[in-house]
């Protein structure tokens, strides 16, 4: 989406004029089929049911538990000194108690394999805060970064909107799970090259969203190896680390760094949330961690502009400060996560439909390709529409992930009852019926 | 180490001026009655701590707000997932209604011309980002908020050109100064896109009068640019003349159907008239369709903890809870003011007539040893070393003229006050008594050279104020 170069109405800058924030995309039209007739089990169970929000929903019991067990969590213990406090707490360092809380927290996630210093954790109001302020950072206008296909469509705004950065794909395909090859980096590098535009750092989504698994080991370490050759920067978004059905299985750019001792750590920067793993988005609670001082200091400096609000961070730092609290909810939201995940692929391949092997994540990476007319983007649109406006499922079609590939669908399972799930479901098992 | 951006190795984020330094040696040795009593005293923080007692004891009667709870039962779920950047609608309803309320009912705001955003830091930086790009500036009358070179250049590219005021008329905006701006951004080859003001006035502590507004309005009008009104202040308006603010005047001047309509934007925030700065609830407030969409769109860069959005949506629903605390806060604030500009005028020292804000604008013109910045930086450095009060220099706010500063006076106890005057007036005293012109001169030889040591230690310090 090309930003007009004709004068603004209004005197408004081009970029507020601009179509980069991406709300024109068909992912977000999906949104308003759902606004305009949602599913309720009771009130309207014709509606159609969201299936394009990354949400998780299956754990918040054991929060709210929580939360009755410990009061004064939320009304931060003794009000008088701790209300005052915390109202005038404006630091942009961070809470130190939450910055401690929030760091352990990513290092039992990791299970002990990494280990985060809380002076070097940024606070910013959610990873879209986040992700924009590296990019800002790292990269000016007209720069690149390179961004393996299929990624998250808010990325189109979040890395490139404000900032006049671009992103330029790294083409991933079926042929092997989607995985990044190192033919694929030097691809992307050379089309931006080819282009004239200077590429500042790779960024990778791991586990991956869209795809709902988790990066393998030895594409983590040629990743690594490539932004050296080219020297330039990674940023690992790890925002779904704690959505991984099995602890093993996830394997942080940390890890790697600490197996290498730290050799060209400074160009790598790791982004993470809690909108995912304790399903808490409105509280607007992300984080970069970088090991590099300079862009440590200058995040810092520039999250002024999107602090975490300091009720949130006291909120959180009790409860996150509980070890018992964490360890439980981690492990227990896994296995919830798991049979999610085990429950729409056993319905799924009931009705004739496979999925990429996911071990991780919101969702499913689900490839209608064989029940599309033409292997075009064109006819995944078509079919979207039907699934959309008949089924009346609201599910998010590759292209809008900037996918190859068409035929690909992301499909969410953690946002839902597991009753609404079951219906979802039926009703893609009688499409399904239906078209053959 | 690797390269990074331009924006992230140059020096807008603005950290090396003498604004951090006083934070510094603040934060080394602060003033506390019992285990540091000679510290120093800070005031140069523009908070407001004179009411809490009363926030407090609604929360004590009101529990549920922050449990979580909404009429007995658990809201936990929905406050989790809610994320929608056009806000909590009991939150943007409420928000609306104080701010007319603070505006005496004068002004009607709708709530959907309401974006929210963490603070008026994101605020304010939004709005630049949606009305001006690199190449084009915003006037900003003189003096005004540090924090605004970084808000409002480092990431937009904008750039800011001064409206000089001066004392000669009480620091007043006139028509004289508005054309010198422009015409000073001409000359720099900058398209300007609008007049940005703070309403109260940051430093100064005054509100802008009537004549003022209906110069900007026509100024913006012919210009066919856009203002900006940053009144985070509001709140704070404890004396007559009361606050006026730009929205009513342009509806007193009758300028609904004109192009002005959509180029006036209103900048708010609790952080100042509630002194919830670590809440980060600010807002915009405009009647362009395209500036609110757009903005609302940005606000996903910042968008308000839905926890706190909940629980001061029950906050400011309680109309006598907002009624009785509007009043008794302006009336501390008034009592406070009252204080610091009877204890300065005491010891000789008067200041810019006021009737708002967290501060006094004061005037050391006569305690400097010579007319120049030099003058006012060598005095503000014997204030705070030798006499141990965190000030603010007007320099720091880019006053044209030397020898004023910003002294804040609600961010503290009434003794702590009290000390500071006392203080005061003992540095003021030993001066009249001073010795030899020799003496004299060799203190500032040497305070000449201390002074360069700092600056340049200043360019490696990490502080910031994150507050006006």
């Amino acid at each position: 989406m090309a930003v007009g170069i004709e004068k603004p109405p209004v005197g408004l800058s081009r970029v507020a004029i601009s179509q980069t924030h991406g709300e024109n995309s068909p992912y977000f039209a999906g949104w308003k089929a759902y606004d305009e007739n949602p599913y309720d089990e009771i009130k309207n169970p014709s509606g159609v049911i969201q299936m394009g929000l990354a949400e998780n929903q299956v754990s918040f019991d054991l929060i709210e538990e929580y939360l009755k067990q410990h009061p004064e969590t939320s009304t931060g213990g003794d009000h008088n000194s701790n209300f005052r406090e915390n109202a005038l707490f404006q630091d942009y360092h961070g809470l130190p108690s939450f910055r401690k809380a929030l760091a352990s927290f990513m290092g039992q996630i990791r299970v002990g394999r990494a280990k985060f210093d809380p002076d070097r954790v940024v606070l910013t109001a959610g990873a879209t805060a986040a992700n924009e302020l590296l990019t800002f950072i790292l990269a000016d206008p007209g720069d690149a970064l390179l961004i393996p296909t299929p990624y998250y469509p808010g990325f189109d705004r979040d890395l490139r909107w404000r900032t006049g950065v671009k992103i330029v794909p790294i083409h991933c395909n079926s042929s092997n799970n989607f995985q990044v090859t190192r033919q694929a980096l030097e691809e992307a590098y050379n089309s931006a090259k080819a282009m004239n535009v200077r590429v500042r750092g790779v960024l990778i989504t791991n586990p991956s969203n869209p795809l709902g698994a988790t990066v393998q080991r030895q594409v983590l370490e040629d990743i690594l190896d490539f932004v050296t050759k080219k020297n330039i920067h990674l940023v690992s978004d790890e925002i779904y680390s704690g959505s991984t059905f099995s602890s093993s299985e996830f394997v942080s750019v940390a890890e790697i760094l600490e197996a290498r001792n730290y050799r060209e750590a400074e160009r790598v920067h790791i982004v993470y949330s809690l909108s995912k793993d304790l399903g808490l988005p409105g509280f607007r609670v992300g984080t970069i961690y970088s090991y590099n001082d300079k862009v440590m200091t200058t995040a810092r400096r520039m999250s002024s502009f999107s602090l975490v609000s300091s009720q949130t961070q006291q909120l959180l730092a009790t409860m996150l400060s509980d070890k018992k609290f964490t360890e439980n909810y981690i492990r227990t939201n896994r296995e919830r996560l798991r049979k999610r995940y085990d429950m729409i692929i056993e319905g799924l391949k009931k009705a004739g439909i496979e999925c990429l092997k996911g071990n991780a994540g919101l969702f499913c990476w689900m490839n209608l390709g064989p029940f599309l007319d033409k292997p075009t983007r064109e006819s995944e649109l078509v079919l979207w529409s039907s699934i959309v406006h008949e089924v009346k499922l609201n599910i998010s079609p590759g292209c809008s992930c900037h996918c190859s590939e068409p035929g690909w669908f992301r499909v969410c399972f953690a946002n839902m009852s597991e009753q609404t799930l079951e219906v979802a479901l039926k009703r893609i098992h009688d499409f399904i019926k239906k078209q053959r | 180490m690797r390269p990074l951006s331009r924006k992230a190795t140059c020096n807008s984020h603005g950290q090396d001026s003498s604004y951090f330094l006083g934070w510094q040696e603040y934060e080394k040795r602060p003033y506390d009655a019992v285990r540091n009593p000679t510290g120093i005293i800070q005031m140069g923080l523009a908070e407001n701590q004179l009411s809490f007692d009363l926030l407090e004891s609604w929360l004590a009667a009101n529990p549920d707000a922050a449990s979580f709870k909404g009429n007995g039962e658990s809201i936990f779920r929905e406050l989790a997932l809610f994320q929608d950047y056009h806000g909590l609608p009991a939150f943007k309803k409420a928000l609306t209604e104080f701010m007319s309320e603070i505006r005496r009912n004068k002004v009607n705001f709708d709530p959907t011309n309401l974006v929210l955003t963490a603070g008026a830091t994101s605020a304010n930086e939004t709005l630049i980002f949606c009305l001006a790009e690199e190449g084009e500036a915003f006037l900003l009358p003189t003096p005004y908020y540090p924090g605004f070179d970084r808000d409002l250049k480092w990431r937009t590219g904008a750039e800011i050109v001064p409206i000089e005021c001066h004392s000669s008329n009480g620091f007043k905006i006139t028509q004289a100064a508005l054309d010198d701006a422009y015409e000073a951004a001409q000359k720099r080859n900058l398209r300007v896109k609008g007049v940005l003001i703070t309403n109260p006035s940051n430093p100064l502590g005054t509100t802008l009068t009537r004549e003022e507004l209906n110069l900007l309005l026509n100024f913006v009008n012919a210009k066919d640019i856009h203002l900006i009104s940053d009144e985070i202040y509001s709140g704070t308006v404890f004396n007559s003349p009361g606050f006026i603010s730009v929205m009513e005047v342009v509806r007193d001047l009758k300028l609904e159907n004109t192009d002005v309509w959509n180029q006036v934007h209103i900048v708010y925030s609790l952080s100042k008239d509630l002194g919830l700065p670590g809440f980060r609830v600010g807002a915009i407030y405009s009647n362009n369709d395209a500036v609110v969409s757009a903005a609302t769109k940005m606000s996903s860069f910042g968008l308000i903890s839905s926890q706190t959005q909940y629980l001061l949506s029950a906050l400011l629903s309680d109309k006598n809870f907002t009624k009785n605390y509007i009043k008794e806060n302006q009336r501390r604030l008034r009592r406070r003011q009252e204080m610091l500009v009877n204890g300065l005028r005491n010891v000789g020292i008067e200041c810019l007539q006021s009737n708002a804000g967290l501060f006094c604008w004061v005037d050391m013109r006569h305690l400097m040893s010579s007319n120049t910045f030099e003058g006012e930086m060598e005095l503000w450095k014997k204030i705070l070393y030798d006499v141990r009060l965190n000030i603010s220099a007007g320099g720091s706010c880019h006053c044209s003229e030397p020898g004023w500063f910003r002294v804040c006076f609600s961010n503290m106890t009434e003794d702590t006050l009290n000390l500071s005057m006392q203080r005061l007036k003992n540095f003021v005293n030993s001066m009249n008594s001073s010795s030899s012109q020799s003496h004299h001169q060799r203190m500032k030889n040497s305070r000449r050279r201390s002074l360069t040591k700092w600056v340049l230690r200043l360019s490696f310090s990490d502080r910031e104020p994150e507050e006006r």
